[in-house]
């Protein structure tokens, strides 16, 4: 099946690229067309895996200390367009 | 063949008896870097920083206090880690111009072991890629194009025609690291590895990449592609060497809560001698379609190495490894659409002139910055993640992600210790060959052996193991268990040996331009 407008469409809003031709457009199907094989395989019962450590439990939430900050103006140097210590977007 | 001994046995000596300073090494390697610019393997060489990091570590050794191995070493890293006062682009429009505000853990930790960052290397863009030929900066060149080896082998085109339109690639991501270190310019180097990237550049240049098990390595600082399955890779010409790399790389890092919080003891790897007791597993799915005869050949021969050394080797089966690129394709494209997302010319990198408004800007920022390999797996990424497709592709592709480590648990569970395999289907191919299929059609083939390694978390490293028919390197890899790294590096110090694979022999290249390619020798120091 191919991808609707609407999808593609709604594709380059969200993520704010654009497909700019037809190649970019069946690059996608390819993509989608690939990814299709996943349905061969029987995955009954299988859990999904998030992360190879969930074993270890790893993932942990740290105590809420302040260890390093005050950074502002190493932050803001890469900022093309900045007004004091905001970032500047175009309105709208 | 003293390039060989390695850091531990012969550099470190050198430099505590004074028989070569940091600076005369960092110079040599400096010089060394612009007489083979030509390889394209760095984007970014600090020639002033690296050259008063040596005079540090000088100051040290006068002391008769050096911070360790590594100390005067230098080094080389890839431009997907983050290096501050030092432009990291990650070969993108995007980043092109961004100097990082601090280092990576890495590359914090290299320094303060007393490494000399030289610079940093080139790359797919955004590591997207497994020839290092799809960079804003252009294609790395495989040091081997030049070698005698290679050129002994190939038939040679026009005259005038030599050397510009035969050179071979050099694989990627990781693939100015890979040219870094096989052409002498550095001792070491670091990569990044998400589906083979270090693996694959290390098999094709001659040298030795490590990827370690996903969560030994911080990767705090190293700009993501796949976050639960990149790893920071490491790049040496043996396997002594990346041991001691290794050693002053892993642990936890508070910054990076992917890590594991386990103590890690740095190790010296044993000189082994009898294999009797291991036990290798010989996976029959990598046996994959395309898999060159010479490279089936070589495979094999390492088998009976083992065999008639005394070793266990076995036939074993690693069932859904025939899914796992894509599984990775589901998975990797849903990441990344989630890590562009940052890059919107707001806080650093490029910004476009467009002002609307913000959506505009956004895009048409996003639309200059990334090339078509990067703005296509957004797109894709976010097809994956729609909520109509959600369940069906990437929710799917994590369970098949789990089939696949489980048959890694298997295997290793029914007692065998470590296991073998090819590392690429191929030896280098020409560029002018490689271009001819597009990044996502190369990836697919070329990741079919490195990939599930990563899937699974496991610990890989590719050996330098035998010259092809072409005269190019062809690496084998070694698949060990969980953190246990020493094994693995154990077992392929001891093939390392046996094998003894050929150095480089680079030849004169006389260039248009400038800069004669001095003959290797005068890179070494003994």
């Amino acid at each position: 099946q191919k991808v609707s407008v609407e999808v593609l469409a709604h594709l380059e809003h969200l993520a704010l690229v654009d497909f700019r031709d037809l190649e970019g457009v069946e690059r996608l199907q390819k993509a989608i067309q690939f990814a299709d094989q996943l349905h061969e395989v029987n995955t009954d019962g299988v859990e999904p895996m998030d992360s190879v450590l969930e074993d270890r439990w790893c993932l942990y939430l740290r105590e809420d200390d302040v260890t390093e900050g005050n950074c502002i103006k190493e932050l803001m140097e890469n900022a093309r367009e900045k007004v004091e210590e905001y970032f500047v977007a175009p309105p709208g | 063949a003293a390039m060989k001994d390695g850091l531990r046995s012969q550099v470190s000596a050198a430099l505590k008896e004074g028989r070569v300073t940091p600076t005369e090494l960092c110079q040599r390697c400096l010089a060394l870097i612009k007489s083979t610019r030509f390889l394209n393997a760095y984007i970014t060489v600090a020639e002033e920083t690296a050259l008063k990091q040596a005079e540090e570590s000088e100051e040290r050794y006068k002391r008769g206090q050096p911070l360790g191995i590594l100390d005067g070493i230098p080094i080389a890293v890839k431009d997907n880690f983050n290096t501050a006062g030092i432009e990291t682009t990650c070969a993108s429009n995007m980043l092109k111009g961004y100097i990082s505000p601090y280092n990576a853990t890495v590359v914090q930790k290299l320094l303060d072991h007393g490494a000399v960052l030289l610079g940093k290397t080139n790359l797919d863009e955004f590591a997207m890629g497994s020839g290092s030929t799809d960079g804003v900066f252009g294609p790395v060149r495989n040091p081997w194009s030049y070698s005698k080896q290679y050129k002994e082998k190939s038939v040679p085109k026009s005259h005038s025609e030599d050397e510009e339109s035969d050179w071979v690639i050099t694989g990627g991501s990781s693939g100015g690291s890979a040219a870094a270190v096989s052409s002498f310019t550095c001792f070491a180097a670091l990569g990044s590895d998400t589906g083979g990237s270090t693996r694959n550049p290390a098999a094709h240049c001659g040298v030795v990449g490590l990827k370690p098990t996903y969560g030994l390595i911080s990767r705090h600082g190293l700009i993501p592609l796949v976050n639960s399955m990149d790893v920071p890779g490491i790049l040496t010409r043996c396997v002594d060497d990346a041991a001691v790399l290794l050693g002053s790389l892993a642990g936890h890092d508070p910054k990076d809560s992917t890590t594991i919080q386990d103590d890690f003891k740095p190790f010296e790897l044993p000189n082994l001698t009898d294999v009797s007791k291991l036990s290798v597993g010989i996976p029959k799915e990598y046996h994959a379609p395309g898999l060159s005869s010479d490279i089936l050949a070589l495979w094999s021969k390492a088998a009976d190495l083992f065999r008639n050394a005394g070793a266990k080797v076995v036939e074993v089966s690693l069932p859904h490894t025939c899914y796992s690129i894509v599984c990775y394709h589901v998975l990797c494209t849903a990441e990344v659409a989630s890590n562009m997302a940052r890059f919107d010319g707001l806080e650093y990198g490029h910004r476009s002139d467009m002002k609307d408004s913000t959506e505009s800007m956004y895009a048409a920022t996003r639309r200059e910055g990334f090339n078509d390999v990067v703005r296509g797996r957004i797109l894709s990424g976010n097809y994956f993640l729609l909520k109509q497709n959600y369940e069906k592709y990437f929710v799917k592709a994590q369970k098949v992600r789990r089939l696949i480590a489980n048959d890694f648990v298997k295997v290793f569970r029914s007692g065998v210790d470590i296991l073998l395999t090819p590392t690429t289907l191929s030896d280098a191919a020409p560029y002018t060959e490689f271009i001819q299929e597009d990044n996502r059609t190369r990836s697919t083939q070329d990741d079919i052996l490195t990939q599930a390694a990563n899937m699974a978390g496991l610990p890989a490293i590719s050996v330098p193991t035998a010259l092809s028919e072409r005269g190019l390197p062809v690496g084998l890899q070694f698949i060990g268990r969980s953190f246990q790294e020493k094994q693995l590096l154990t077992v392929a110090k001891w093939f390392e040996k046996q094998v003894q694979f050929p150095v480089i022999q680079l030849e004169e290249v006389k260039r248009h331009d400038s800069g004669v390619f001095q003959h290797q020798k005068s890179a070494s120091f003994s």
